[in-house]
């Protein structure tokens, strides 16, 4: 499910299903998309935080562009307890093995990997 | 033929692209077939463009046949220059039959009679557009080929566009000869000013797609099909509502077709500084001055896909919406009492 900012509108409720991991993306060249990640983090409920939740900052490849403070970011993936992970959406290869990456936290959040829980998550920050 | 022609002529071959050299000098018609067999266009420019003075040689051209070339090319490069839109009024309501041949007598019995150093031009395109070229000179000078203007004159409408030299100063002449020349009373600047020339045109005489009123609540469906083709149908959106209406006030808005092309549009605020009376800024009750502008290759495509690429809320600030409805790029924001005065006054 993509949304642009939460809460999600209420009006899917029933269509929703049990949601297991959430991606907060980052754009490293639009502020508004670090403020707009900021307020919605404001609406998910704190179990999420216990490895269910990840930042993505994307675009890192045009690092002329960054209009992000990077130091921010960081003190983010600190404060919620979560990890932070790059790539640039644009090359195929970090694409696919961000994709990759981001499928196999899924199936651990989702409880499909025995012995491993989301826990574990902490360690890769 | 004059050294300075031949100069002239050899700078203007340079600026043509390379591949359409041959249909420019075609469209001129000044050098006869067979004179364009004997010149190889597929050498360097420099050479062609020896090749082509040679041949004028020949035909001993004057600088008249060199500014025809000089018409031909702006009317086909007319980006290149920077065109200003003026409009002219008359109290009379009869409309007087439009006769080229007494346009152009008074058109340069007026300007000659102010300063003899002139070269003037005129060539007719379609749809009643004549396109005037002047070259300014001084009581004492010859005419600068170099430092010329343009006109282009609707002669069905009481529209014409400026592309002005950078002697400045001849402006309020030539604007004076159009006045004389088209039977008007006086002619003011509109605030629209950019390079693209079709799309002022298009502007002025609202031949752009210009949105209308729908009124059918439901959206159409095409939006939808088109967006869940996209890399499956397993993506759920979900905030489709708001994208949905995003598109459709945008559609409002803007209508479905291509925008005209500007480059900028500049807001010259003379608002009052609202602040904290705490902080005791600008105590003084005088209007803080500021000015605005934006800058982009194609600003109303841009602006037009800000809301979809969610930088901005739809639907846009009618500051920046109305710009190809009142055909102006050029505001001046005063305190309430409505928005824009329509000032007329160049910036």
């Amino acid at each position: 499910h993509i949304a642009t900012s939460l809460p999600l509108p209420s009006e899917r409720d029933h269509l929703r299903p049990r949601i297991d991991m959430i991606v907060f993306m980052i754009d490293i060249k639009s502020k508004y998309s670090l403020k707009n990640v900021e307020d919605s983090l404001a609406h998910v409920d704190a179990r999420f935080f216990l490895g269910k939740v990840c930042f993505l900052v994307t675009g890192v490849g045009r690092v002329n562009c960054c209009s992000v403070d990077m130091n921010a970011v960081w003190k983010l993936g600190e404060n919620y307890c979560s990890p932070v992970l790059f790539c640039e959406l644009e090359l195929e290869g970090t694409r696919v093995a961000t994709a990759q990456r981001l499928l196999r936290m899924l199936q651990i959040c989702a409880g499909h990997v025995p012995g491993v829980s989301a826990l574990y998550f902490s360690t890769l920050m | 033929m004059d050294e300075t022609v031949a100069e002239y002529i050899r700078r203007t071959v340079l600026k043509i692209p390379r591949d359409e050299i041959k249909t420019m000098l075609q469209k001129w018609g000044f050098l006869s077939e067979t004179q364009l067999q004997t010149i190889n266009f597929h050498q360097m420019k420099d050479n062609i463009s020896q090749d082509v003075v040679q041949c004028c040689e020949e035909n001993s051209a004057s600088i008249k046949q060199a500014a025809v070339l000089d018409i031909i090319y702006n009317h086909s490069y007319p980006n290149k220059r920077m065109w200003s839109v003026y409009q002219m009024n008359k109290t009379e309501e009869e409309t007087d039959f439009f006769d080229l041949t007494d346009f152009r007598k008074k058109f340069k019995r007026h300007l000659r009679s102010a300063l003899k150093n002139v070269t003037i031009n005129f060539r007719e395109y379609e749809n009643n557009a004549i396109w005037i070229r002047i070259a300014w000179g001084t009581p004492y000078t010859k005419p600068n080929q170099y430092k010329t203007s343009y006109v282009v004159y609707h002669s069905q409408t009481p529209h014409a566009f400026i592309s002005p030299s950078v002697l400045k100063s001849n402006l309020p002449l030539l604007c004076q000869a159009l006045v004389v020349a088209s039977n008007y009373q006086d002619i003011h600047e509109m605030e629209l000013r950019s390079h693209s020339l079709n799309s002022l045109e298009d502007m002025v005489f609202k031949r752009y797609s210009q949105n209308f009123e729908t009124y059918c609540p439901r959206p159409l469906q095409e939006s939808t099909v088109a967006q869940e083709s996209a890399a499956g149908l397993r993506i759920v959106q979900e905030n489709i509502n708001e994208k949905e209406r995003i598109q459709r006030v945008n559609r409002d808005t803007f209508g479905d077709g291509p925008q005209p092309k500007l480059e900028f549009a500049e807001y010259k605020l003379e608002t009052m500084f609202t602040s904290d009376p705490k902080l005791e800024v600008l105590d003084k009750k005088e209007p803080f001055r500021c000015m605005v502008k934006f800058h982009s290759p194609h600003l109303l495509e841009s602006l037009k896909s800000l809301a979809p690429a969610g930088m901005a809320d739809a639907p846009l600030s009618p500051l920046l919406t109305c710009i190809p409805h009142k055909a102006r790029n050029y505001f001046k924001i005063r305190e309430k009492k409505g928005f824009f005065p329509g000032s007329f006054v160049s910036p």
